[in-house]
């Protein structure tokens, strides 16, 4: 199968390891994956931030450069949920009714990884290697928008060696929120500092999830409270393998 | 003081910064929305038709919305064939003047009230207290509040940010008796006993309205405590002010409201006290009723499609009690009488959008979507929230820089200048992002990014 790829520009940007394990992944399946230069921001920090107007161009100029795509893959529940839910809402808002027509069209077009491997590859064991003790953190979008379920969990009991260590309260959000984490950034701490002392409380050494913008911020407020517990991409576990 | 109104006095982030520095108000919402939460979710996993009743929920209410004109002409009809008498009011000063207006004619100095949002909204107390008119509480959290001079922070459980402790020590102050404990048996017992007299003596009585059946003239309350009951039957004179949107075309639609909203607010099967009535019944209960329907704002809000799911809510507070935003700031820093993920977006639509600090509310939620999830009426609330920012301004700075941000997100060479490792480390060096890196480490820049990764690996 031939698969374009949605890195995501804060993946681009900051998190390249995440875009090249997810390469990695589904070219060890025997898939093609393609990269479209062109591509940069699906435009849901403009629309989180009450910037619809701009928000609705970007939604465009992503549908222009994947209307030729069978299927698309992206390493972001976040990012996936923004094309899928709410890009006809933006064209319903802006009176645009091309936009809510082509955001339509992309239905059943536009997976986030796990649910690819689970939904459409039918695939549980990627043959994967990471021999750590792990919490799994449910980013919020991924689960509730998306409604992914315990798919990446599917996916993670499967990984050799690693332990998995359920994470109490794990459906509660971050605190990230992107705009929120600016814009109210006393409450969006006191909702990190919650979540990171669940983490410490596993006693893992990672905490994995779908999103890297959620980990960056729950990464962010380990690190500044000394905390060991690190935090991966769920891509990144997958792609690991037990060295020959 | 007990009430409040729905306008803010200050931004949702000026008034959660104080908030928050109460480590107990913390503690104590944390602990009362995990209990909630918890039985809500054992009740809710018994009704195999959860999902297909909250369809049926939110389709009804829809329904009446849609209808809105018809639905609320046949209800004044109905309510006046059955002896009721059915007033208007456009804002929270007609309805408050219509209250006191009959309270005065009837020479009470003291009115008895069920406990009422709708009350609170257009500050009622306050209102009848400037005719010299006390309006008493009968609720016992609602009296918590009332006697504390503090206002509500919780829809279902106005006292939620007070322990047990600290109603104790109220109780004796206010009351002038020592109590035997802190147990809520006691505690409730000293309100029991302050109020039943009151109920037996007063004459006019004010409530709101859970629901109202057009076709019948019913108007319906729930409770759980019995203050209700007596509040509506006791007295010779019942004024309920009601919201226009609780109203319900049809007396069938009645029976999925009372399957959804014990179960979603205080996570009940049923709740101890439904009452319905259906004008004045000679010989039982007041004898003179009055409704009154308040607009204050409701139809702007249903004059937009994409908010209009907003007047859905039937207040069972289930959104505030999953909603990680209220559970650490409280009810009190939205500024209103409507908190929580509900009230960041109704309050600002109910004042048309035009007030600065209430269009601060529906930034105050990190758009998790667990209220969506919560809702026995499926507003899309983190839609409405996304939706309803775009309607605020934009501090000049920050449209700046998202103007910035959307001219380099336009074209992917302009984003390729902007993504080198040095453009982004000296962007975040510049400590432009103060607010996130006073709690969290920003990430280390990588040397490549992925495209570039992808550029040498040459395929």
């Amino acid at each position: 199968m031939t698969i374009d790829l949605f890195i995501t520009c804060l993946n681009d940007a900051m998190f390249p390891k995440t875009g090249i394990a997810t390469v990695q992944i589904l070219e060890r399946l025997g898939h093609t994956v393609k990269f479209d230069e062109r591509q940069t921001c699906c435009g849901q920090m403009h629309l989180n931030s009450g910037y619809q107007a701009e928000a609705a161009s970007l939604a465009k100029r992503w549908i222009e450069i994947f209307r030729n795509s069978k299927v698309v893959v992206s390493p972001s529940g976040s990012c996936v949920a923004n094309v899928r839910d709410m890009f006809a809402n933006l064209g319903e808002w802006t009176n645009d009714s091309q936009l809510v027509a082509d955001a339509h069209a992309l239905k059943g077009k536009v997976y986030e990884l796990s649910e690819f491997l689970l939904d459409v590859l039918k695939i549980e064991d990627v043959g994967a290697y990471f021999p750590h003790r792990a919490t799994y953190h449910p980013t919020c979008h991924g689960t509730r928008m998306l409604g992914l379920g315990d798919r990446p969990l599917q996916l993670l009991r499967n990984v050799k060696g690693l332990e998995l260590i359920d994470l109490p309260d794990s459906s509660q959000c971050c605190g990230f929120g992107g705009t929120f984490s600016i814009k109210n950034p006393e409450t969006s701490s006191a909702m990190l500092e919650d979540k990171c002392a669940a983490i410490e409380g596993t006693g893992a050494e990672y905490c994995i999830a779908m999103d890297n913008s959620c980990l960056m911020h729950i990464g962010g407020g380990l690190k500044k409270q000394g905390k060991q517990a690190q935090v991966i991409h769920l891509a990144e576990v997958l792609a690991s393998r037990e060295p020959a | 003081m007990s009430g409040g109104g729905i306008r803010p006095a200050t931004s949702f982030s000026d008034a959660a910064r104080e908030t928050l520095k109460n480590r107990q108000l913390r503690q104590n919402l944390g602990f009362a929305t995990r209990t909630i939460g918890g039985k809500r979710e054992r009740v809710i996993a018994e009704i195999p038709d959860w999902q297909e009743l909250r369809t049926q929920g939110a389709a009804i209410k829809d329904e009446a919305m849609s209808n809105l004109a018809v639905n609320l002409q046949l209800l004044e009809e109905s309510v006046t064939r059955m002896g009721g008498v059915v007033h208007w009011a456009n804002t929270a000063e007609e309805a408050t003047n219509l209250v006191a207006e009959i309270a005065k004619r009837h020479q009470a100095s003291e009115v008895i009230k069920v406990k009422s949002i709708t009350s609170d909204e257009i500050e009622l107390n306050d209102a009848l207290a400037k005719h010299g008119i006390h309006a008493l509480e009968t609720d016992l959290a609602e009296l918590i509040c009332q006697l504390a001079g503090d206002t509500p922070s919780h829809i279902l459980v106005p006292a939620i940010h007070k322990n047990r402790n600290e109603i104790r020590e109220l109780f004796e102050e206010k009351f002038g008796k020592a109590l035997d404990s802190n147990e809520p048996k006691v505690i409730a017992e000293a309100a029991r006993l302050y109020l039943r007299e009151k109920f037996l003596t007063t004459k006019v009585a004010v409530s709101g309205a859970n629901f109202a059946i057009a076709e019948t003239g019913t108007v319906c309350i729930v409770e759980s405590e019995g203050n209700g009951r007596m509040c509506l039957t006791l007295p010779e004179v019942l004024i309920t002010v009601m919201g226009i949107e609780k109203v319900l075309p049809k007396w069938d639609d009645i029976a999925t409201f009372l399957r959804l909203l014990p179960r979603a607010s205080t996570a009940e099967r049923m709740n101890p006290y439904t009452s319905m009535w259906s004008g004045v019944t000679q010989g039982d209960g007041p004898q003179e009723f009055h409704l009154i329907l308040l607009d204050n704002g409701r139809t702007s809000v249903l004059a937009d499609p994409v908010g209009r799911p907003t007047l859905r809510c039937i207040r069972c507070s289930a959104c505030l009690n999953v909603c990680p935003v209220y559970q650490r700031a409280g009810g009190h820093a939205y500024g209103s009488v409507y908190p929580g993920p509900i009230g960041a977006i109704l309050t600002p639509q109910l004042l048309k959008l035009e007030h600065a600090n209430a269009n601060t509310l529906p930034f105050a939620s990190s758009l998790c979507g667990a209220c969506y999830e919560a809702c026995p009426v499926k507003i899309n609330i983190p839609e409405i929230l996304a939706y309803l920012r775009g309607k605020a301004d934009h501090p000049f700075i920050e449209a700046q820089g998202y103007k910035a941000a959307y001219w380099a997100m336009g074209s992917h060479r302009r984003f390729e200048f902007f993504m080198s490792k040095q453009r982004l480390g000296i962007a975040f060096g510049k400590g432009f992002l103060k607010p996130w890196t006073d709690s969290r480490e920003l990430p280390e820049v990588p040397d490549e990014s992925f495209r570039n990764w992808w550029r040498k690996r040459g395929k």
